[in-house]
Order: structure tokens, then C-alpha cells, then sequence
């Protein structure tokens, strides 16, 4: 009982070092990212990496998941008579909900584990100390573009994510399953508003923070060579899509 | 001129450092020797504000660098160049964009000012014309030699190596301490390295410095060193020689 309790106070105690140390480096990451000169030149980088290269992967994410969405609701919909209702629902699914979270777990496969591997091993290896030798802060040479590239780039493949999706849903919905195209249409344009869509968008900004600082924290970090590199890479990618549910659950009753 | 002044560190309950102090002769090599795992990494990143001491100064040239900020931190260390132990070259740059990589984050040079920066360096540790090899196609040697390129390339004044010639066959190690030799030779510059390996010292070092128990136990000249009566000294020399007996 007693060495359970142990246990238990030292996961704590860990768990609540780390998440010091993940708001400590974030702090670390604002003060850097306002201070002059601007890297644009990494931040382009960057958003190349997570954004361009992830694009395929979005674009089947949505693609499929509104095709799905559109079956499964057409189903249901169907038993009240309401089956060009499909369209709103997957719209408003995608814009609010499924946009934004599958796009930012999908980017944290991708991107956020290669930053926890690229930054840990770059640790292990002691490039981040040469970074400190030569005179060039690694948070602001590594952490603020990824950083600051996610937050940014989150957004638009949400958007991709979103189009693709509804254009899904249009095909199964309308092509396949025969609905009235104007009637899909335009219930679509009638219930679904800007707002889900900005919200959405704000949501995956979020996502972007989360993703790439704990995928940095991780990688920053790191210890005891490849091993803890691939502990790292591991430990980055579920503690991310962990948390990426919680704050989308925690966004979703604040903004809606 | 460095001095470090009773420099103490722990990692958890492991004392590293007990109170070290040593004064390092400008535009000379000092070497500081000792077993591995006694914390000679661990000085030497104090001497460069990578590890801050629990108690104790670091002073370069009348300054103290423990209590200093960031941007002042950085511009003291931009006056260094090290060599780290693996060479630490950037894998995702190619060796030119590595050796020109705190030039370019230092100064406000042409490409065509900086390539000829990087020819020079790399010329100097005597590996022209392999600008656009990617780290991962060097042995381990040549990693060295880059990254010592990339050390020299803003022409320091104090330049720091952690192990140089650790993992390296018995000729490659010998090239390297030639290499540092005739670099210092030539610079002028203050080289601090450190070493494990006795003959290695006693090749490149105008000073000997020996780390023991957290604390530096011995320095002097390779003469001087060599005459020491210290039994921690003298153990080190003899054990180090029934080796080189055995190889």
C-alpha cells in the first residue's frame, strides 16, 4: 500500500515537472519569437515540411471521412425521411469537429514525431550544444519556426481538409446514394454558418501549438541516445493526440 | 586569460566537480587530462556557459560568465570555437553549409565571402573541395577535421575540444594532434583541450592540467608533469604505460 502510494506521488511529481517544463519552454518560445531579427527563412522551411508534405495525407483523411460520414448519416437520416439532411451534417461534422482534430492527429504522425526525432537526436548527438557554442539560441533556431509554422499551417490544411470532406459527402450523398443535389446543397448553405467554420480554424491553430511544442519538448529534452530518442519520438505522438482530444473537448464547450 | 575559480557541480546526488581551480595561459594548449568520468566534460562546458557551476566563477579576460544573461553569454561566445567529441556536425547540412553556418549567423558576409571562408577552413585542416559531402559520408576523422573547421571558421581566440581523439584509429589520432599542433602553431590562439589519453597530452600541451576526485590535482609543463611525485599522477602514468607495453 505504501509503495503504491510512493508510486503513485512520483508519477505526479513527473508528470507535473513535465508540464512546468513544457510551459517554461513555451514562455521561452513567445520571448524568442518577438525578438528581432525574424527568421522568415526557417519559418518557410517549415511550413513547407509540416505543411506541403503533409497535404496528401489530409486531403485522404477528409476525403474518406466525409464519404463515410455521408453513409453513416444517410442511414440514419433515412429512417425520419430526411436524407438531404446528409449534407449539414457532414459539413457541420467536418468544419467543427473532424477537420480540425483528424487533420492536427494526422500532422502529429507526420510532422510532430519527426520533430521529436529530428530536435532528439540532434540532442543526443550534441548538435544542440554546438547550436549553444556557436552563439545561436536552439529554441529560437529550432523550436519558435516549428512552433510558429504549425500554428500557422494547422489552419489551412484544416480548410483543405473541410473542402475535401464536404466534396466526399457530395459524392457519395448525390452520386451515390441519388439525393437531390439542390435540396443537399442547399440546406447545406442554410444551417451551416461562418462561425463553425472560424471556430474550427481555431481549433486546429491550437492543435498546431500543442502538437509541435510537446513533439519539440519531447525531442528537446531527450536522453540516453538512440533509445531515448525513440522513447521520445513514441511518448510525443500519444501525449499529443491525447492532448489534442482533451483541449478540443475543453474548446468545443467554450466556443459552441 | 581563464580562470576558474573553485568551481563546484552535482548531477542529483552525484558530486562531479569539488571545488575546481585552475588559471588556462593565453596562446597556449593546456591540456586537461584525467580518467574517463571524472567531469572533464563537464569543466570544459563550463568554460563556455553550456553547464552553469552551483557555486564558483568562470572568469574570461576579468569577466565573470556564470551570472550572465543570454545575449551577453552569446556575444563571449562568439569570441570561442569547439570541437565537440563526435565532431556534432549538423546531419541535415551538407560539411560547406556546416563550416558556414556561424558565419552566416554572425555576420552579414556575401555567399561569395562566405564560400571563401569555407574553402580556406576546410583547406587549413587539410580537406578541400568536399563542400557538398552530407556529414553521414565522412569516417570519423574527417568529422572531426570539419568540425574543426566549423570551430575556426569566425577565427576565434580561445578554441575548446572535448576528446579529439577519442574512438579514432592510432594514425588518424596521430593526424589529429598534428592537425592541433601546427593549428595553434599558426593561430596563436588559446586551445584547451581535453584528454584521457596521456600520449595525446604530451604531444600537444605547453600545460598539463590533471583532473582527479572533482578537483585538479596537478599542472605543469609535460616535463614538469612528468617528474611529478603525486601518487595520483604517478599511478595514472604508470598505468598508462603498462598499456601502451601491452599494445
Amino acid at each position: 500500500m505504501w509503495q503504491l502510494l510512493n508510486r503513485l506521488g512520483e508519477g505526479v511529481v513527473r508528470e507535473l515537472k513535465e508540464m512546468g517544463g513544457m510551459f517554461l519552454l513555451l514562455v521561452d518560445t513567445v520571448r524568442w519569437a518577438f525578438y528581432p531579427p525574424f527568421r522568415l527563412d526557417l519559418l518557410f522551411q517549415q511550413m513547407e515540411k509540416i505543411g506541403v508534405k503533409s497535404a496528401l495525407v489530409v486531403i485522404l483523411t477528409g476525403a474518406f471521412t466525409g464519404m463515410v460520414m455521408a453513409l453513416q448519416t444517410y442511414y440514419a437520416l433515412t429512417k425520419f425521411g430526411a436524407e438531404t439532411m446528409v449534407g449539414v451534417t457532414v459539413a457541420l461534422s467536418m468544419t467543427r469537429e473532424l477537420g480540425p482534430v483528424l487533420t492536427s492527429i494526422m500532422v502529429t504522425g507526420r510532422a510532430g514525431s519527426a520533430m521529436a526525432a529530428e530536435i532528439g537526436t540532434m540532442r543526443v548527438t550534441e548538435q544542440i550544444d554546438a547550436l549553444y557554442a556557436m552563439a545561436v539560441n536552439p529554441v529560437r533556431y529550432l523550436i519558435v519556426p516549428r512552433v510558429l509554422g504549425s500554428i500557422l499551417v494547422l489552419p489551412i490544411l484544416t480548410v483543405i481538409a473541410n473542402f475535401v470532406g464536404i466534396l466526399g459527402g457530395y459524392f457519395i450523398g448525390v452520386i451515390v446514394l441519388r439525393i437531390d443535389p439542390g435540396a443537399f446543397v442547399a440546406n447545406m448553405e442554410k444551417h451551416v454558418e461562418l462561425g463553425d467554420i472560424y471556430n474550427g480554424l481555431i481549433k486546429a491553430a491550437v492543435f498546431g501549438l500543442i502538437l509541435s511544442l510537446i513533439g519539440c519538448y519531447k525531442g528537446f529534452y531527450a536522453t540516453k541516445g538512440a533509445v531515448g530518442v525513440g522513447k521520445a519520438t513514441t511518448q510525443s505522438v500519444v501525449l499529443a493526440a491525447i492532448s489534442i482530444l482533451m483541449a478540443d473537448y475543453l474548446l468545443t464547450a467554450v466556443m459552441f | 586569460m581563464i580562470e576558474i575559480h573553485d568551481i563546484y557541480k552535482s548531477f542529483g546526488p552525484q558530486d562531479v566537480l569539488k571545488g575546481v581551480n585552475l588559471e588556462i595561459g593565453e596562446g597556449q594548449t593546456t591540456v586537461i587530462l584525467g580518467r574517463s568520468g571524472t567531469g572533464k566534460s563537464v569543466l570544459l562546458k563550463h568554460i563556455i556557459g553550456l553547464i552553469k557551476p552551483d557555486k564558483g566563477q568562470v572568469i574570461i579576460d576579468g569577466t565573470d560568465i556564470t551570472p550572465l544573461s543570454d545575449p551577453k553569454l552569446n556575444e563571449m561566445r562568439k569570441r570561442f570555437g569547439m570541437l565537440f567529441q563526435d565532431g556534432a556536425l549538423f546531419d541535415s547540412m551538407t560539411v560547406g553549409e556546416n563550416v558556414a553556418f556561424p558565419v552566416q549567423e554572425h555576420t552579414k558576409l556575401a555567399d561569395k565571402e562566405i564560400a571563401a571562408i569555407v574553402a580556406e577552413k576546410l583547406d587549413q585542416v587539410g580537406l578541400s573541395g568536399i563542400e557538398e559531402k552530407m556529414p553521414s559520408e565522412l569516417s570519423g576523422g574527417m568529422k572531426r577535421r570539419v568540425g574543426l573547421a566549423r570551430a575556426l571558421a569566425l577565427n576565434p581566440e580561445i578554441v575548446l575540444f572535448d576528446e579529439p581523439t577519442s574512438g579514432l584509429d592510432p594514425i588518424m589520432a596521430r593526424t589529429i594532434e598534428d592537425l592541433i599542433v601546427d593549428t595553434q602553431r599558426q593561430l596563436g590562439d588559446t586551445f584547451v583541450v581535453i584528454t584521457h589519453n596521456m600520449d595525446a597530452a604530451f604531444r600537444i600541451a605547453h600545460t598539463i592540467a590533471m583532473l582527479d576526485g572533482g578537483v585538479i590535482v596537478e599542472k605543469g609543463s609535460p616535463e614538469e608533469f612528468e617528474a611529478s611525485s603525486n601518487p595520483v599522477v604517478r599511478a595514472f602514468l604508470e598505468r598508462e604505460e603498462g598499456k601502451e607495453m601491452t599494445e
